[in-house]
This record gives C-alpha cells, structure tokens and sequence, in this order.
C-alpha cells in the first residue's frame, strides 16, 4: 500500500507549527510513521513551556 | 506554504555552544526563560538542555546592531560560527497538511490592581514561581523571596488569576491545570525549602479531575496544606516590611485576614495575541476566548481541512492531554496522505559493519568538558594523560562537547584513521546521549554495542563541585572501569522479524471504533472485538455533549462508517481467551459462542470501556424518582412524558466518586449535570433545578455551562462527605434535606426527578490484564506507560489504549485518545520488520537448574519455562534488557549481553584496584 505514486498532488510531509511539548510530539509520530516533518518554532529552541517547569504533576518527575 | 525564518546571527553547523561569546558579551538583556527574574546576554542560549544547543544574538538588544560597533562575541569565537550578515529567509514547505501546536501564554496579571502584582516583589506569577523552585532558576531552586533573598515561613496561593472571571479579564473559560499546579507547587515548595512551611491555597473550587489528581490533593491536605474556599478581599503590603496582608471572605461571607511572606498567583492559560494573528492569515474559525474552535467529534480538527490543531490552542489543557492531542492529530493529519507515506522520507546509506571479533581491543577514548560542566571542575588535560597509560587504550582526545555535531564526524574518521575498535565516552549519561554515539559507531562501520560511556558529569563534576581534586581522581577510577569493560564488549546483533501490519482492538465503544477507523484510512486492516451484540458502547445512551451536539445520532453514524469500511472485520459477541507473541507477531484467540477464531495481528488496542456504577444510596431502586444520568437521558432521547409533569429536579454530585470505595473524580458527572439542568430549563424556563456538589468541576470551557446555568436561575448547594444530603420518600416525590453552607442552616426542598450522578467505575477485568500482560491501577483502570510523556502506550510494545478504560472522560477527550492510539499503532504498522535483540538476556540451558527465580522476576513476561527441557527460555522480542533475571539467577546461567559477568567483574575489579 506504500510508496504507490498515484497520488502525486499529495504530499507525504506535514509541517507542524510550535515545537512545545504537543508539537514535539506530534512531530516525533509523524516521523515515525513515515512523514518528513517540518517542525516550525519561532524561539531559538524547542522545549516550550514545558521547559520551565520545574517538576510536573501528578508524577512529580523532573520536566526535562 | 510559506515560512519566515528569522536569522540567528550564529552558524547552527559551527557552534560548538562553547559559551565564550556569552561570557565575552557586554550586554545584558532580561532573561524570558527565567521570566526576568535574572539577566543573560545578548547572545544567548534560551535554556541549558535547549535544543538544538546553539547560540542565538537577540538583536533587540545586541549592541552591534543599535550602535553598529562591538562584535566581542565575533572575536572571541573559537569556531568562526557569528555571521552578523545573516538574513531573515523566506522558506517555502511543499505539505501535505499542517498541525497547529503553537501553545499558550501565561496570563498576566498587572492589570488586577487588587493583587499588586507589579507593585509588590513577593507577588509572583505561577510561572516566575516555577522558575524559582528550580535549581536552574534565579535563585538556583533555593526557596527565598524575591525582595530580600529570605526563606518564606508562609506562601499563599490565589486561585483563579485571569480564569473564571468576565469581569476584570474577560477569560470566562477555567484553565484546567492551575488547581493541579498549585498543588504541585505547595507540596514541592515544602520539599525545597530549608525550614518548615505554611502553604495555603485560597480557592473557589478544587479542580482536580484527571486520572490520580484526587489522590494527590489528598495527599497534599494530609502533609498539612491548608486550602480555604474564600474569595480574596484585597492585598496589600504591611508597611515597613515585605510581608504580605491577605483579607479574604470565607464561604459564610466573614472577612478574615492573614500575613504571608509570599503570594504566588495562580495564573490562567491564554492565546497570545501573535497566534490569533495566525489564524487569522490561516483563516482558521477561533472561539469566543481565541481558542481553535473544534467540535466534540473532531477534537484535533479546525474549520480549515487539511489544518489541525493541538495542545493548549484547542482549549486549556494538561501536559497527558497535549501529548495524547498531539499524536491524535500526527494519527488525523495523514489519514488522507496515506498512499503518500515514506514518499518524502530519506533512508541512510550506512556503511558495512567491520568485524572486530578476531582484532584485539584498540579502545578510544574521548574525554568531555562538557563547555564548563565537566572542565570547570574535572581536571579533563589531566584524565586524558591518565587514560593513555591504561591498557588496550590506543587514542585519547579532550572535547569541549563530544556531543556536538563536528565531533561526531571527527570521532567517525578517528576510528577510521587510527584502527580503532572500541569506543569509550568519558562524559554525561547514556540515558540521554548514548544513542548518540551508537550512531557514530554505525557510521564508522563498527557495531553500535561498542560504545561504552563513563558518566564524569552527572555522577561527578555535579556532585562533587566543591572538590575537584577528589572529582579528578573519581573521573580517572570511572574512566578506568570504562575502558576495562570496553575491552571485553562484543559486538551484540539485532535481528529482523516478520512484522504483520494488522490490528486487534478490543472494544466496539466509541473509541474503540473510532481508533480501528483510523487504522483502517491509514491503509491497515483492523479485527474489531465486541463482546457485545451491538457496536456503540455507552456513547448510544448519552443525549447531548458539553457544546450541545447529539451524541446518539454521531454514534450510529459512526457504525454505519466502521460496518462499511472494508478493511475492518467486526467480530460482535467474542471475547478474547488467550493472546500469545509479541509486537508484530500476536496471536489471539476469539471465542464466539462456540466457535473459535485465531486472529494474527502486529499491535493491539484496548478500548474496553467502563460502566456506570449502580448506586446503593439515595433510594436508588427503591423510590421511581430517583434515578442515574444515564436514565434521565433516556427520558431526553425519547422526549418521555414524564418530564412534562416535572416541577422540581434535584441533582447530587460524586455518588460513588471521591469517596473511600472509588477516591477519584469521575471528571464528566459535573457537566453532565449543567448539560442536564440546562436542557430541563430549555424545555420548561420555570422549572427548578437543584444541584447538590461537592465542588463543581466544569474545567476548561466547560465552565461556560456553570456560567449560564446560574444565569438561568439553577441553584447550587455544596455539602461536604461528612453531612450529605439526605433523602426520604415524599408520595411521587423524594425530599431531600441538606446543610447550606452560606446560610449555615438545614434546609428540604422536593423533588419529582432526582438525578444521581453517578461514579464511573472500571469493569476491572483482571483476565484481560492478565492477557495482555498489562497493568491495572488501584481503581481497576489500565494503567499507561508514563502518565505525561506515554500517555497511550503499555511498558510493553505494541499494545495501546484509549477510552474509559483508562479512566472517566467525555467523548472529545475519547475520541482523541482513540487517534492518539492509533497513531502510536502506526509507529509500528509503518515497519516492513521488527527489530529484536541487542541488550538481552540470553539463558545457557547447561547452568539453568529450572528454579523459575527468572521467570517470577521478569517484569515483561518475556521469560518462559520449557518444560520438556525443564529450563527458563527468554523470548528477545519481550526482553526489554533490564538484568532483573541475571541478578536473580543463583546459578549464573543468564547473561545480559553487554553486561555478562565477565564484563561487570573486571569493572569492579578495575573499581577496586586504584
């Protein structure tokens, strides 16, 4: 079912804008299955919010 | 479409992230990281672990670009990496579609004169309080306040700051986490601090609705938190000192006060207005609040096709909820680019593998300073002389950062040039950085198993920053048990297994199908176990949503779509009776009736669901007015003309929820009931309607259904577990008779209706668990593989879940999920093989005496019993590597590869002879 190129007006890449914990994410899944990711972050660094925390709950574990 | 990119000033392929230009910049800038708590330089990194760890000038604030002279940080890089030259870019992306994830802001509170917040140092924001509890914060996660550097005896928390309020802020919404934060923040404050603290949380309602927050509220009132159901009168400092005055109305309407040292605001979540300039060039539809507006059904839709949305931009939401947001839409975003997968995708030309095995070790060594994380403390010159003179050492190198990307290619031609086969990197932890040098290995033709790393960093410069004599010699004794072990690594092997690219999932609920739906638009054919004899779960009982759309009429289109997609075989009234394998290659037995049925499937969702729990209180069963949701929307559904009669409705909140039986929230009753009282006050304005709580949890925009139902007249009572409400028989009608707080008096009404709502409660099928060799947690749900970062995935691969099996939740957050877990699936699905080996355990059948210590110890369940051979057997798929069964062993017959006995002795041996 793959690489068939029938379709050539799709494109089998995605870009995802915010490289916060969600874009992080969604952008690792699209990788994994197959898509080439664009990952759009305005910052110097992903990391997002995310990255300021301290710990998070309800686990407590370290944010990083 | 098209994308700006802003220039960086910095060439990301020449910093080496040395730190030299910052520490040569003269200019100081505020610090956002830190919230400008603390000052950085002009030319920064924002945080760090950033990634990608590279420099940035920040030309609002660079003297070069306001003066046109400077360029300290040009002249002092060692890399040549500053390009004052560079421009803003246009980048134009050829996409398939686009996913949303620009996050929230912080709301910001100068604005509310009544908490001073930019008058008064010791206010501070959520936020800013993040960052002073951490130990990379301005005060390095020691707890003192910010005007005089002292340690707080006492901290208030004021709830609700930008959320819940139309009157100052204009945020109507509740932000969803702030209740949860607080807490965290009160129970992680009394940890950091030195002395003992006071912390009081001043709130309206605690929020603490997902999966295992009760607890932890609970906990956190036990270790002597004090929460004050109040509403905060004023704020103001007391003169001569820091400290902070709190005058506060509690629920009966007395004025009381209070001194604190500290008062950290429970900031709301908000969209920046830089994102609803976004959508509007997207021409994406937002909410009234400037959320992504989405429907129930879509959840990671936006009203442009082909955009999606995620995290905080469709609403307020925890970090569980924005990760199973995020794979939902990578799962929703490609179900149209299916015959496109792997078409934009490049594969690495890897070189051949050389072997090794006949050579005698020649071991390199590369020592980190990790920019001055190590080499500020670890005399690094003097660890390399030291690992010249070890044996089997053939080429010793001092890095800045052995991480960086130049270095690896350097690495790369080193081993090349100098013969080397084996690989020790003196540095941080393989935890996050020894994949890294797996590849290295694989790029100079090596087995990646060849790499070993000596952690100097977080086992040592950190630990042991005030004597880095003693830390040196520590780095020189790790490095020499490195290098000792290296010697005797061997190349381990991986090896491909058949992967079936087909899916199990196991429950025909709402998400249950929606998630085979998916599976099956990505082109993966999908067994749909019901054990039922109809598709559609629960959902078919349900009337209207939160946002007011029919659930039943969504739900039986939905079968109709999972009856007619081809790829989707429906198996109704089965269940499962046993599941053999492993990722890729599961087999799993249906029983129907009498038949049976062997599916062959690759991964495997659990979607089982949960059921309402059948209250034993309240004269339920006993009195016709009384009854559960789920039966007053059957009266809804079926415009029953019982309700034309109705005068009075009486609604109680947590029965069977938050109690010693079930002590979590069942998170959607609260809303059901405004769903509820709402559409009874739309089909009779003079209708009363009574709503007995404990503490009303409409989060998120939810809260907009509280809003309006006080508008239209429906009165709230709170009581507490200690005096419920009680209800006797009244004729037709029941009359309950409860304590109003406010007015601190006993008060009855009667009611023809009386709506309990009911706790949902897990099925607690420990056969399934048992099956799928899964965990359940304390209150019988599936238990996930890390509540916040695998929020859909099970310890052991290719098993997923989605639902109210996994805990209580509406049908968007389901549904969600339900993609989340098919995207996951995908993850999988997407491979033409499985890869199996490396790290395992491996039994030698002629030491194994057949004790079944291993057996009992694995926690994957990899590791089975050959009877006829009457040895323990691993299976590789399952082994995930963790040695608990070689630690175990008495007789020593299980090898870990890469950690045998051999390997770990002459560690240890090397540990103990310096």
């Amino acid at each position: 079912m793959e690489k068939k190129d029938d379709s050539k007006e799709l494109e089998g890449a995605v870009a995802v804008i915010g490289g916060g914990i969600a874009g992080m994410q969604t952008a690792l899944d699209l990788a994994n299955s197959g898509y080439y990711v664009y990952l759009v972050e305005k910052t110097a660094g992903i990391g997002g919010v995310m990255a300021q925390l301290d710990k998070t709950f309800p686990t407590n574990d370290c944010s990083m | 479409m098209t994308v700006t990119q802003h220039p960086r000033f910095v060439d990301l392929d020449r910093c080496i992230a040395c730190g030299t230009c910052a520490e040569k910049c003269p200019k100081k800038a505020n610090d956002s990281y830190n919230e400008n708590l603390v000052k950085r330089k002009a030319i920064y990194v924002p945080y760090s672990q950033t990634v990608p760890l590279k420099y940035a000038i920040d030309p609002e604030n660079c003297i070069y670009f306001a003066k046109g002279k400077c360029k300290a940080c040009e002249k002092f890089c060692p890399a040549g990496a500053i390009n004052f030259n560079d421009a803003e870019k246009e980048i134009t992306l050829q996409v398939g579609s686009i996913i949303l994830a620009p996050g929230f802001k912080s709301f910001d509170p100068s604005s509310y004169d009544t908490y001073s917040y930019t008058n008064l140092p010791n206010v501070v924001t959520a936020i800013e309080f993040e960052r002073i509890l951490s130990a990379t914060g301005p005060f390095m996660g020691h707890l003192v306040r910010p005007s005089d550097n002292k340690e707080p005896n006492k901290i208030a928390w004021f709830q609700c700051i930008g959320s819940r309020d139309i009157n100052l802020c204009d945020h109507g919404y509740c932000s969803s986490v702030c209740c949860m934060y607080a807490i965290k923040q009160t129970l992680i404050a009394k940890e950091h601090s030195g002395i003992p603290i006071d912390c009081a949380v001043f709130y309206m309602d605690m929020r603490t609705h997902g999966k295992d927050f009760d607890r932890y509220y609970e906990n956190a009132q036990k270790s002597g938190v004090r929460f004050i159901r109040s509403r905060i009168h004023s704020l103001s400092q007391i003169a001569g000192t820091d400290d902070l005055l709190v005058r506060y109305a509690t629920e009966d309407g007395t004025l009381e006060q209070e001194i604190f040292d500290m008062v950290v605001l429970s900031t709301g979540l908000e969209i920046d207005k830089s994102i609803i300039e976004l959508a509007a060039r997207l021409g994406i539809k937002l909410d009234n609040d400037n959320f992504s507006l989405t429907d129930t059904f879509h959840p990671v839709a936006t009203s442009v096709p082909g955009i999606y949305a995620c995290g905080a931009f469709s609403g307020p939401k925890d970090i569980p909820s924005s990760v199973t947001e995020a794979s939902a839409a990578a799962c929703a975003a490609t179900e149209h680019l299916a015959p496109v997968r792997f078409t934009r995708t490049k594969s690495l030309d890897l070189p051949p593998e050389k072997d090794v095995t006949r050579e005698a070790p020649r071991i390199g060594v590369f020592v980190c300073n990790c920019g001055i994380n190590i080499g500020g403390v670890i005399k690094v010159p003097e660890v390399v002389e030291y690992a010249r003179t070890l044996p089997n050492v053939a080429y010793v190198e001092e890095n800045l950062f052995t991480c960086s990307q130049d270095t690896q290619e350097k690495i790369t031609e080193v081993i090349k040039d100098k013969g080397l086969n084996r690989v020790v990197v003196a540095a941080c932890s393989p935890r996050t950085h020894e994949s890294l040098f797996q590849e290295t290995l694989i790029n100079a033709g090596l087995n990646k198993y060849l790499v070993e790393m000596a952690n100097i960093r977080n086992q040592d410069s950190w630990v042991h920053s005030e004597d880095p004599d003693a830390a040196t010699e520590k780095a020189k004794d790790l490095v020499r048990m490195a290098v000792a072990k290296t010697a005797l690594l061997t190349p381990l092997r991986e090896t491909d297994l058949n992967n079936i690219r087909s899916a199990l999932v196991l429950g025909g609920g709402v998400a249950g199908m929606t998630a085979a739906l998916s599976l099956a638009r990505h082109g993966y054919p999908v067994h749909l176990v019901e054990k039922s004899e109809a598709l559609g779960g629960n959902a078919l009982r349900l009337y209207k949503t939160h946002k007011g759309e029919a659930v039943a009429s969504y739900v039986q289109g939905l079968v109709r779509a999972v009856e007619s997609e081809k790829l989707i075989t429906v198996h109704l009234d089965s269940i499962v009776t046993n599941v053999d394998g492993f990722v890729g290659n599961f087999k799993t037995d249906l029983s129907h009736g009498s038949s049976r049925e062997v599916i062959e499937h690759g991964v495997a969702i659990l979607a089982v669901g949960a059921k309402e729990y059948e209250p034993k209180e309240y004269l339920y069963g006993e009195h016709d007015a009384v009854m559960t949701h789920l039966e007053l929307d059957y009266l809804f559904l079926h415009n029953d003309t019982r309700l034309d009669g109705v005068k009075n409705v009486a609604f109680i909140q947590c029965v069977g929820s938050r109690n010693q039986e079930n002590p979590y929230c069942s998170k959607v009753c609260c809303s059901h009931s405004l769903v509820s009282a709402l559409e009874l006050k739309r089909r009779k304005k003079d209708i009363n309607v009574y709503i007995f709580y404990r503490d009303i949890r409409t989060y998120g925009k939810r809260e907009i259904l509280y809003r309006e139902a006080r508008e239209k007249g429906v009165l709230f009572f709170r009581y507490s577990l200690d005096e419920k409400p009680v209800v006797s028989p009244n004729g037709d009608r029941v009359q309950i008779v409860f304590r109003d707080p406010v007015l601190d008096r006993r008060l009855a009404v009667n009611a023809d209706i009386l709506c309990l709502a009911t706790a949902i409660i897990s099925h607690r099928d420990q056969s399934l668990a048992q099956l799928f060799k899964v965990p359940l947690d304390m209150d019988g749900w599936l238990l996930e593989a890390h509540q916040k970062l695998r929020p859909v995935d099970f310890p052991n691969d290719g098993i997923f879940l989605c639902g109210m099996a996994h805990y209580p939740k509406p049908i968007d957050e389901s549904i969600a999920q339900a993609k989340a877990a098919a995207s996951r699936a995908l993850t999988i699905l997407a491979k033409e093989k499985i890869k199996v080996g490396g790290i395992v355990s491996r039994i030698v059948p002629e030491l194994c005496s057949g004790c079944f210590g291993c057996v009992n110890v694995c926690p994957y369940g990899a590791i089975t019993f050959d009877y006829d051979k009457q040895i323990a057997v691993v299976n590789e798929a399952l082994c995930k590597g963790c040695g608990a069964c070689a630690a175990t062993c008495p007789s020593e017959a299980v090898i870990l590869m890469g950690f045998d006995k051999e390997e770990l002795y002459a560690q240890i041996t090397s540990a103990l002879s310096a």
